[in-house]
């Protein structure tokens, strides 16, 4: 028989930190609020702006189902404190397009089926917006290894693909035009899902 | 009949609630920001086995904003017996009761909850609680443990024990050919990508409205009411969104408990989500070690199977799975000795994950196959069409279809399987070793009684409801189908709700059986509807369907016709505003449906697939690469096949990862699994996954139900990760029986 002890503070706990104002330009809306400054981006979207299209999913960095666009880039906003984009442009999925005007990856990942339960859903649009805007993704493997930063437990990687796909063709950013065999069982055969033009 | 325009069943629609979930205004269990609300943080036990012997609240209740930490010295008296804390898959046993004693009986065990006013406050305050312990000696390592192993009861609701038939040691003797061997897996982890929460409204006396992340809304319900006295209406549970669930929402988890019992005695609104860190603290697909041994004839028939599994459970309950009782039925043999028993460990008891019992039987089952394959000297698909069975030998029934053969050869012919060259080591891609291995499963196609409403209202919008759930399965999408088809509505004009406890009663999301339980039930309600609506239209005097049965009408374009001649129609909106209701309404009756499960089946009802993979190795490195799979599954009708897809997709991304990365690794020496996060824990990502090809071979079922549809939640699953593992083999000519198949194996 052993003895543990959890939390062993020789001290009392220190004092709080007090709450400070923090301005966020999130999805071209100004808001203000009063958060302790060790607020994440992500739970000052989700806990304190009601913006809960955000996920959380491990609040370590590691699945990407909290990624949100920081002037344009691609962040884990579990891993930024909210008072650090003070002067920054936030994007997050409700600023890429709304239920009735869905943005083109919204509208690929509704079209190829490339989710399940939603959940992992917005980080990999906001993911797929943020591989967009780099402009570095050409071919098919790049997209798999540049879209491997967000985990999708239901596995809808192959449809996630053929949605990212879509889009990219759709505005002439592929490569070659043989890039696609998204879905093929060998190279004989034609895609499942060829783009759409 | 003729539908044209709104025959839905079997076509590809896109998900209807996909427009909700990419904008992100689907609302999870934790994403319900009720005014008012604090925040609950757990604290988990470090240690294993052993008790609490000091908490000191104190330093935490001094901090402004923190409003109560519940332990086991403060909650308040709640319901006494077991069976008051039993969900509706609880196993045998005695369900742990969260903050019920000192008692520690697993690691990351919830000791106390620190509730307040935000969250960041909660997680801090949890951080800095005083906690001591005695901890004394636990045992988790299933291997040591054997010669304790027990058969279990009857365990947990549809768990059949493993019937032997036929004489083994004769068949064995009788064999010209054998093979034997051991197969284990690790834990595995659902880790679905919604960590559990749930939000408890208080909206007074009582009264709760509590938005939980579950598999099924009822058992969390009647969970609650129980433990907590409370009535239907004061517990009305909310899932219209869940973010994954494998299996793990299907019991109740402790935040649904800690979260109603600080509402309750805080009289407040109350969010309680766990961290994926204690995503790991509960159910588990189980640690098994498994033992097969077969036999066949000159001719490659089998003549005997011996397949005997031991997993673990807990120290307080028995949970059991049908890990070896699909070998008494996949093949035909008529010599058959199977057997399962259980070791109690210093664990969370294991939980239904994803096609529990039989993802792990098939690993030891279908390795095992290509094992005997070789050892009789056959393709390992030549050697199963071989054994293939055609009348159910475990049950003793036939089987109420069974297109397996056309998933072998679909899925051979789609595969290129017949250039397949036997010999390990054989097929090279430049300097890559190719490995082809194939494998295969067969699953329940089940049926629960489950209740639907129709209500058509006097805009003639059709709203189908029941308190049945979507884990991203596509209810939403496949009841709206079938119901927009039954009544000849456009999708448009048909809205399907779920997820509330308030809505007609449904089993839990499980078991493949969502499909076939809503969906029949769905065409049970349209179909009552229909009845009551030509009712209307006899009582509006409309001469047309005076003395019109049923049978004489057809739902179509928006009316209720007569189906000899369609110009005699009544629009169905008039219908209901003839009637000066708001809405005409009708639910269909589970009496049959209850029946029909007391009664002994008359067939075998089974799902089957086949499943050819392709993998690359590094000869140097033994790194694997799953370049290549085809999946063919028989299902029964195919509702959806978009949707259905997906769920294969899914299905065959999990057995990639049971077969090369997924183990949740317990460190012994603390009775804890130490890869607790999505960094250590590994499963698939984009760049791991490559071409998947899935075939839904044609399989028409009038006995399984009256839509002939089986369910596909699992058996997508099955082979998948024998299959890879036999590519493995076919490639390098290492057999791995320890799955996952890590570098370290193979070098």
């Amino acid at each position: 028989m052993s003895h543990v002890t959890q939390a062993p503070l020789g001290r009392p706990p220190v004092a709080l930190a007090p709450t400070q104002t923090v301005r966020l330009n999130i999805n071209g809306q100004a808001h203000t609020l009063q958060i302790a400054p060790w607020t994440t981006l992500l739970d000052a979207l989700r806990e304190y702006l009601d913006l809960t299209g955000t996920k959380k999913g491990c609040d370590h960095g590691q699945c990407g189902a909290c990624t949100v666009l920081v002037d344009g880039k691609r962040i884990n906003s579990c891993l930024s404190l909210a008072v650090m984009h003070e002067d920054s442009h936030i994007q997050t999925i409700e600023g890429l397009g709304t239920e009735d005007k869905l943005s083109p990856l919204q509208q690929a990942f509704i079209d190829h089926d490339a989710f399940q339960c939603g959940y992992c859903t917005p980080g990999q649009i906001c993911s797929a917006q943020g591989l967009l805007n780099e402009g570095k993704a050409k071919t098919e493997a790049q997209v798999r290894e540049l879209m491997s930063g967000n985990v999708c437990r239901c596995g809808a990687y192959s449809n996630i693909l053929s949605a990212v796909m879509e889009v990219l063709n759709n505005e002439g950013l592929l490569i070659e035009d043989n890039a696609w065999s998204a879905g093929a069982a060998n190279q004989d055969m034609p895609p499942v899902e060829p783009p759409k033009k | 009949m003729s539908h044209h325009t709104t025959d839905y069943i079997g076509k590809p629609t896109n998900r209807v609630d996909g427009p909700a979930k990419v904008a992100g205004t689907a609302k999870y269990a934790a994403e319900f920001n009720v005014p008012n609300l604090l925040y609950g943080y757990v604290v988990s036990s470090p240690i294993a086995k052993g008790k609490i012997t000091k908490i000191d609240a104190a330093p935490v209740l001094a901090l402004p904003g923190v409003h109560q930490v519940f332990s086991h010295e403060n909650v308040p008296s709640l319901a006494w017996l077991d069976r008051s804390y039993k969900d509706d898959v609880a196993p045998g046993g005695s369900p742990f009761r969260p903050l019920h004693d000192a008692e520690i009986k697993f690691s990351l065990q919830p000791v106390a909850l620190v509730v307040a006013d935000t969250f960041e406050l909660a997680r801090y305050a949890a951080s800095i609680l005083h906690i001591e312990y005695e901890e004394v000696a636990h045992e988790t390592e299933l291997a040591k443990h054997l010669d304790e192993a027990y058969e279990p009861g009857r365990g947990k609701t549809g768990y059949k024990p493993p019937k032997s038939r036929g004489n083994f040691g004769k068949g064995w003797k009788e064999g010209v050919a054998h093979m034997e061997a051991q197969y284990s897996h690790h834990a595995q982890h659902h880790n679905p990508m919604e960590m559990f929460a749930s939000t408890v409204e208080w909206l007074g006396d009582k009264n709760l409205n509590i938005y939980d992340k579950t598999q099924g809304a009822f058992n969390s319900q009647q969970y609650v009411m129980k433990i907590f006295g409370l009535s239907k209406d004061q517990a009305r549970v909310i899932s219209k969104y869940t973010g994954g669930g494998f299996g793990s929402g299907l019991r109740p988890q402790y935040q649904l408990f800690l979260a109603v019992l600080a509402s309750l005695e805080l009289q407040r609104s109350v969010r309680v989500s766990l961290t994926r860190e204690q995503m790991f603290s509960f159910g588990h697909r189980p640690e098994t070690l498994q033992h097969v041994a077969l036999a066949t004839a000159a001719d490659g028939s089998l003549t005997g199977i011996n397949h005997v599994a031991v997993a673990e459970t807990s120290q307080f309950e028995d949970f059991t799975e049908n890990v070896v009782g699909w070998s008494g039925t996949l093949y035909d043999c008529q010599n058959v000795e199977l057997g399962y028993r259980l070791s109690k460990l210093d664990v969370f008891s294991p939980l239904d994950m994803r096609a529990p019992g039989a993802a792990s039987g098939s690993i030891a089952l279908e390795i095992a196959m290509d094992e005997m394959a070789y050892a009789a000297g056959l393709d390992p698909l030549e050697f199963r069409i071989r054994n293939y069975s055609d009348f159910d030998q475990a049950q003793n029934l036939p089987y109420s279809s069974k297109a397996l053969r056309k998933c072998y050869a679909e899925g051979a012919a789609k595969f290129g399987w017949e250039k397949r060259t036997a010999e390990p080591g054989s097929m090279k891609d430049g300097n890559l070793l190719v490995g082809w291995g194939m494998g295969g499963g067969i699953w329940d196609a089940s049926k629960m009684p489950a209740t639907v409403k129709a209500s058509l209202d006097a805009d003639g919008h059709l709203t189908v409801s029941s308190g049945t759930n979507d884990i991203g399965t596509g209810t939403y999408t496949i009841m709206t189908q079938i119901a927009a088809q039954s009544m000849g509505l456009p999708l448009e004009a048909v809205t399907f709700v779920l997820g509330d406890t308030t809505l007609p009663q449904s089993p839990l999301q499980g078991g493949s059986w969502t499909a076939a339980s809503v969906g029949n039930s769905v065409v049970e309600a349209c179909s009552k509807l229909g009845e009551a609506l030509l009712k209307q239209a006899q009582q509006m005097d409309h001469p047309a369907f005076k003395d019109a049965k049923i049978e004489d009408v057809e739902f179509a374009n928006g009316q209720l016709r007569l189906r000899a001649d369609d110009t005699q129609a009544v629009v169905l909106r008039d219908l209901v505003q003839a009637s000066g209701e708001p809405k005409i309404e009708a639910e269909n009756s589970t009496v049959l449906a209850k029946l029909e499960m007391l009664k002994p089946p008359k067939y075998s009802m089974h799902a089957h697939n086949a499943v050819f993979v392709e993998v690359k190795v590094d000869p140097e490195l033994m790194t694997v690469h799953v370049t290549r799979v085809v999946n063919a599954v028989a299902a029964g009708r195919i509702l959806n096949p978009k949707t259905a897809r997906s769920q294969v997709l899914g299905s065959v991304v999990w057995g990639i990862s049971s077969a090369l990365m997924e183990e949740s690794v317990m460190d012994h020496r603390f009775g804890r699994y130490m890869n607790h996060n999505y960094a250590e824990y590994h499963v698939p990502v984009n760049a791991d996954i490559h071409d998947i090809d899935v075939v839904f071979v044609s399989e028409e079922d009038d006995k399984v139900n009256p839509l002939g549809v089986k369910g596909l939640g699992e058996v997508g699953l099955l082979g998948v990760a024998a299959a890879v593992a036999n590519a493995i083999y076919h490639a390098t000519g290492k057999r791995v029986r320890d799955l996952p198949v890590t570098i370290d194996k193979l070098l």
